[in-house]
């Protein structure tokens, strides 16, 4: 697996990288929902910068339009419905132990990524460098995702429609306003 | 960039758990859990690069539960927040025994 890549794709690879981290962590210590939303939109971002770096140009764009763009504004639409805006209702980080369990899963995952940078890839697990790209060559970046979808993955895709229907359906059931309730 | 892609999918990971264990606000929580499948996501996205494009159907997938998971889960916190004004985890313990 010892590619070579240009200075330029290193430095834009780490880049985004940086800022996916830098606003993944501003997200989880905003204490207003709409500013957290927005940083959660900013990581999203540079992950489909990343997608795109990696070869995968669809799942790039789908990261933009569905999670940036539709599951995003559903929950900043949640937010402004439920007028979260007002310093009573925002809440702060919980108390001491879960604070004290979340430092320890922060200084397990430090350690064990130190521990795994020492180490190399076993040999057998090498590909050959750029299998996903000479399938791009020949079938294009929607065709690579779409000849997998539609062949092996066929009953899976399928079943995602039942999925998706019971959630919309939950969804309904769920949020729809009882005749007794007031207002 | 398999390693550096790792690396900055477990960090990501790390950072969504840690959120849900630290903040008391349902939907600060549920975007934490977006924030895991999105690690997840990348590594699917780094994996696939080398081993096939199975890998991006995954993320298709793993996307597709997302929205579904946010329809649903908004819902609920649509509908406990009509019965106790409250977002905040902390005031709701309904199923405390």
């Amino acid at each position: 697996m010892q590619e070579h890549y240009p200075l330029f794709y290193t430095f834009h690879f780490y880049l985004f990288g940086v800022i996916a981290i830098a606003s993944a962590i501003t997200f989880v210590t905003r204490k207003s929902p709409v500013a957290a939303a927005l940083w959660l939109v900013n990581t999203m971002f540079s992950l489909a910068a990343l997608y795109v770096m990696l070869d995968a140009q669809f799942i790039g764009v789908m990261q933009v339009l569905v999670y940036a763009g539709a599951i995003m504004v559903v929950f900043l639409f949640v937010v402004m419905l439920l007028n979260l805006g007002h310093p009573s209702e925002i809440a702060d980080a919980r108390g001491k132990w879960p604070v004290f369990v979340a430092a320890l899963i922060g200084i397990v995952l430090i350690a064990q990524l130190a521990a795994v940078s020492g180490t190399r890839i076993a040999p057998e697990f090498s590909v050959p460098a750029g299998f996903a790209s000479t399938e791009m060559q020949k079938y294009g970046a929607v065709g690579s995702v779409a000849r997998p979808l539609f062949n092996e993955y066929l009953l899976a895709f399928e079943l995602t429609s039942v999925l998706l229907l019971v959630a919309i359906a939950g969804a309904v059931v769920l949020g729809r306003r009882r005749d007794g309730d007031a207002g | 960039m398999l390693a550096e892609s790792l690396a900055l999918s477990a960090v990501l990971f790390t950072i969504g758990v840690i959120g849900v264990l630290t903040r008391r606000n349902a939907i600060i929580i549920f975007m934490c859990v977006e924030l895991m499948l999105n690690a997840v996501n990348l590594t699917f996205v780094a994996f696939s690069r080398y081993y096939g494009p199975a890998g991006q159907v995954f993320v298709v997938f793993v996307m597709t539960v997302a929205a579904a998971e946010a329809a649903v889960g908004l819902a609920i916190i649509i509908s406990i927040f009509r019965h106790r004004q409250t977002v905040n985890l902390q005031n709701i313990n309904l199923l405390r025994g």
